[in-house]
């Protein structure tokens, strides 16, 4: 087992991050570790960027911010902002899955500002890291019956691609305990579909 | 992360909780069992959490309609012999400060807590404000946990504390303590579940001359500091270096110690009491050290206490290099002394101190971002899909536009103070406290004797209009205020998460209470009230017009339910632009929908260059359809 592995969510407001990054921490105490969860806010349900930090440890627990540079494993939910926090957080060694549906940012809308060129930045992100898993969650989460529950596909392709000492069992005993039992079943039913992906020649 | 975890009876269990449930379990366990508050992030939760758990501790809770209510509410109770808890930011206590310095002054009985959540950075806030200084002002001792288990144990202390001497204590946390979620041993709560019988005996009154008792009481809780040791050493015991922190700093330091490998030479001192400071304990952990760095947020507070207690102390302590922000050594984000720190800021300050390189982890992927130009787009905060506060600041803006004499908005704390930015139209021109905006448009409004002619309109929210408005308007009605108030009211306390207030038909305890009219109130102060829909643009933009036209003080309600509450039941319209009709660019709009009216929901068709509705976001309001100048939006109704 690892001693300390740093594991940050990135995505805009309004995606389900929180959630996320929340069900990584549990999954990772079920696995055995400590667990330490912060997210930034404020502008979490109003089109900011969000991103949360998952520290997991052994023995002692660290601070709730993650060092720069300092990110084993990077889950973005928007491609823009995985490359962002990639910039300041990321290093060679960092493992990366990353949702390829973009969310514009309102000065893209407006016609202020322009959104990079996506090839550019899938590129960029392989280019600079170890590993990178490209999915479609928002589409698959439309399969599972909701946009919404794309943050758990997310979850579900993190946990298939094996780059966490964190196994299946965790994560479903963590949603087990989590959920209220009416929506247990279409968050499972996404982590599954998630974890399916993996599979899928599409992940690079 | 969990109310459940904050409900579990089972003592000894270890599991997750953010600071904010940490200290509603811990006020659970201490016995307390009346808590009062006015939300505000980063606090808010603490009164939402105890209020879900009434019935199984037995607890009376309340949102009262401000701090300093909910801080005399919460002191009523303690003298009744009901250990208490009131909960707040520091904009909360600038409220409530009346009462609390006064409070130091009588003292009171059972424990009394004050929870007090600081925001570095102001991540949810429109200042940072470091609420130590008002507690110190106040005479209220300061505990300051550094994670989730310290802040249960401390809330824990601070009953006990407060009981002993009879004086409130004040638990300060900071929004990465209040918001981070980490493992917390839970205790038992089976003791707390007795009846209590409350009554009031003797007296509790504040006079000027029991102010030496009350630095007495200060003295004697200084000692006690000592005695318990009321902080937290890392590091080599005689290490001649030491950092000094409080709350997640503790956490900041010790790890970017680890970092620049000066762990086994450098100590850490997390101090869990910051005011009064452990004096006598000061004299030993200090003695011998040759330099002390600080780690705190906000302000320099803990620096400047110690720095002056040594400077007392010089026989015991000899001379020590202090670096702090005051003399610029310990940075911040956008300066020493400003903004929120981390791990990062204390490599780099300590780094610079001690003469060592700052190790660099990123290597060559800092410069991912040179293939897309070395800069991405920033994301500015927007008002919500379907959010009425945009329609709103729609119809102000064009109404005085249209008016023509440079009106202008004034505004105060919520959502709606995002009526400065791009989704408001850049419409609101002062943000400053609650309910500040219907002062100032009060004070604009009785310049005419100066040659004043501007129209003026004030915007408050419903929660604030409860908080801080009312005296306001009768203010306005008796000194002949001229201007328009405009209630923006989305039927709940939105920013803070969706709490209820006087004109929720609902109250904390989740009892079904008769809702607060506040037309019926206003008309009876004698002044002028109307109420529109503002997803009815022209309708509400008429009223508006017509109120600015009318002499004295005027109050407009726009009232729509908040669209984050509507968009959690069904979805009752579907949206959809027809592509036919929507010629895009080449419109006289120019993609009016997309580039002007600022929703989230509005997107475009890069490659047609047309207008689209974002069916994953869009809540189906359709105020975009009434404004679309070619009529290409369409709304279908119960899809």
């Amino acid at each position: 087992m690892e001693e300390r592995i740093n594991i940050i969510v990135s995505g805009v407001g309004g995606q389900g991050n929180v959630l996320a990054s929340q069900m990584m921490a549990l999954a990772g105490v079920a696995a055995g570790y400590g667990a330490v969860e912060a997210e930034t806010f404020g502008a979490s349900q109003r089109g900011g960027s969000v991103m949360s930090h998952v520290r997991l440890y052994k023995v002692d627990s660290p601070g709730p911010l993650i060092p720069e540079g300092k990110a084993d494993v990077v889950l973005g939910f928007e491609p823009m902002e995985t490359l962002r926090i990639l910039s300041r957080y990321g290093n060679p060694s960092t493992k990366v899955v990353v949702n390829t549906r973009p969310v514009y940012p309102i000065g893209v809308l407006a016609g202020e500002q322009i959104y990079p060129d996506m090839t550019k930045i899938l590129e960029s992100i392989e280019q600079h890291v170890a590993q990178i898993y490209t999915l479609n969650a928002t589409e698959i989460a439309l399969t599972a019956g909701n946009p919404v529950v794309a943050n758990m596909v997310m979850v579900g392709a993190v946990c298939g691609t094996g780059i966490l000492p964190i196994k299946e069992e965790h994560f479903l005993l963590a949603m087990k305990d989590y959920f209220a039992e009416k929506i247990l079943a279409i968050n499972e039913k996404a982590f599954r579909l998630g974890m399916d992906c993996t599979n899928d020649a599409a992940m690079v | 992360m969990s109310l459940a975890n904050v409900k579990l009876e089972t003592p000894g269990k270890k599991v997750m909780l953010t600071g904010n449930e940490a200290v509603a379990r811990g006020a659970i366990e201490a016995g307390m069992k009346y808590a009062a508050s006015y939300p505000g992030s980063p606090t808010s939760e603490v009164l939402d959490i105890l209020g879900s758990v009434t019935a199984q501790f037995g607890l009376y809770v309340e949102w009262s309609t401000n701090e300093k209510i909910a801080s005399e509410a919460a002191a009523a109770a303690s003298f009744a012999g009901v250990r208490s808890l009131t909960i707040m930011k520091p904009d909360g206590m600038n409220v409530a400060l009346d009462f609390l310095t006064s409070l130091a002054y009588s003292g009171v009985n059972a424990g009394m807590v004050i929870m007090v959540g600081d925001d570095p950075s102001a991540h949810s806030s429109i200042k940072e404000e470091d609420s130590r200084h008002l507690s110190k002002l106040s005479r209220l001792p300061i505990l300051e946990p550094f994670n989730s288990q310290e802040a249960k144990d401390l809330t824990s202390k601070a009953f006990e504390l407060s009981e002993a001497l009879r004086l409130p204590v004040v638990v300060r946390l900071v929004t990465r303590v209040c918001h981070a979620t980490s493992l917390v041993n839970l205790g038992e709560t089976e003791h707390v579940k007795g009846a209590i019988k409350a009554a009031y005996n003797e007296p509790i009154l504040c006079r000027p001359q029991v102010h030496p008792d009350l630095e007495e009481k200060i003295f004697k809780i200084a000692q006690w500091a000592s005695q318990q040791e009321m902080w937290q050493y890392f590091g080599p015991e005689d290490a001649d270096s030491l950092v000094i922190a409080s709350g997640p700093c503790t956490l900041y330091a010790k790890e970017a110690l680890e970092i620049l490998g000066l762990q086994d030479k450098m100590g850490v001192l997390s101090l869990k009491m910051t005011w009064p400071l452990p004096e006598q304990g000061l004299i030993n952990l200090l003695a011998n050290r040759k330099e002390i760095i600080f780690a705190e947020e906000i302000d320099p507070f803990i620096e400047e206490n110690i720095t002056s207690f040594a400077a007392y102390h010089t026989d015991q302590l000899g001379v020590i290099k202090f670096y702090g922000k005051r003399n610029g050594y310990v940075k911040g984000p956008l300066g020493a002394g400003i903004g929120e720190l981390n791990t990062d800021i204390m490599i780099d300050s300590i780094a610079e101190i001690k003469g060592l390189e700052r190790p660099d982890f990123c290597g060559s992927t800092a410069q991912c971002l040179s293939a897309v130009g070395g800069s991405l787009p920033e994301r500015d905060r927007a008002f919500c899909p379907g959010c009425p506060h945009r329609a709103s600041y729609w119809v102000l803006k064009s109404a005085l536009a249209l008016e023509g004499n440079d009106g202008f908005v004034l505004g105060d704390i919520g959502c709606y103070a995002m009526g400065r930015g791009r989704t408001g139209y850049y419409t609101v021109k002062s943000v400053h406290s609650m309910g500040s905006g219907i002062g100032l448009a009060h004070g604009f409004g009785t310049l005419q004797n100066f040659d004043f002619t501007q129209p003026i309109i004030a915007v408050v929210g419903d929660s604030t209009f409860y908080h801080a408005v009312v005296p306001a308007l009768i203010n306005a009605k008796h000194n002949n205020g001229q201007f328009l108030c405009v209630i923006l009211d989305n039927s709940t306390t939105a920013m803070t998460g969706h709490q209820p207030h006087p004109g929720t038909a609902v109250n904390a305890l989740g009892l079904e209470v008769p809702a607060m009219n506040m037309e019926n109130m206003i008309s009876g102060l004698g002044i002028k009230v109307e109420v529109a829909d503002p997803y009815d643009i022209n309708a509400s933009r008429d009223h508006v017009l017509e109120l600015l036209t009318q002499s004295g003080p005027k109050v407009l309600i726009l009232r729509r339910e908040c669209s984050l509450v509507v968009s959690k039941k069904e979805k009752p319209r579907r949206v959809t632009v027809n592509q036919e009709k929507c010629i895009g660019k080449d419109c006289g709009c120019n993609n009016l929908c997309s580039r002007a009216f600022g929703c989230p929901a509005n997107i475009i068709d890069l490659e047609t260059g047309k207008g689209r509705i974002d069916e994953a976001l869009c809540v189906g309001c359709g105020v975009c359809a009434s404004l679309c100048p070619a009529g290409a939006i369409t709304v279908e109704e119960g899809v």
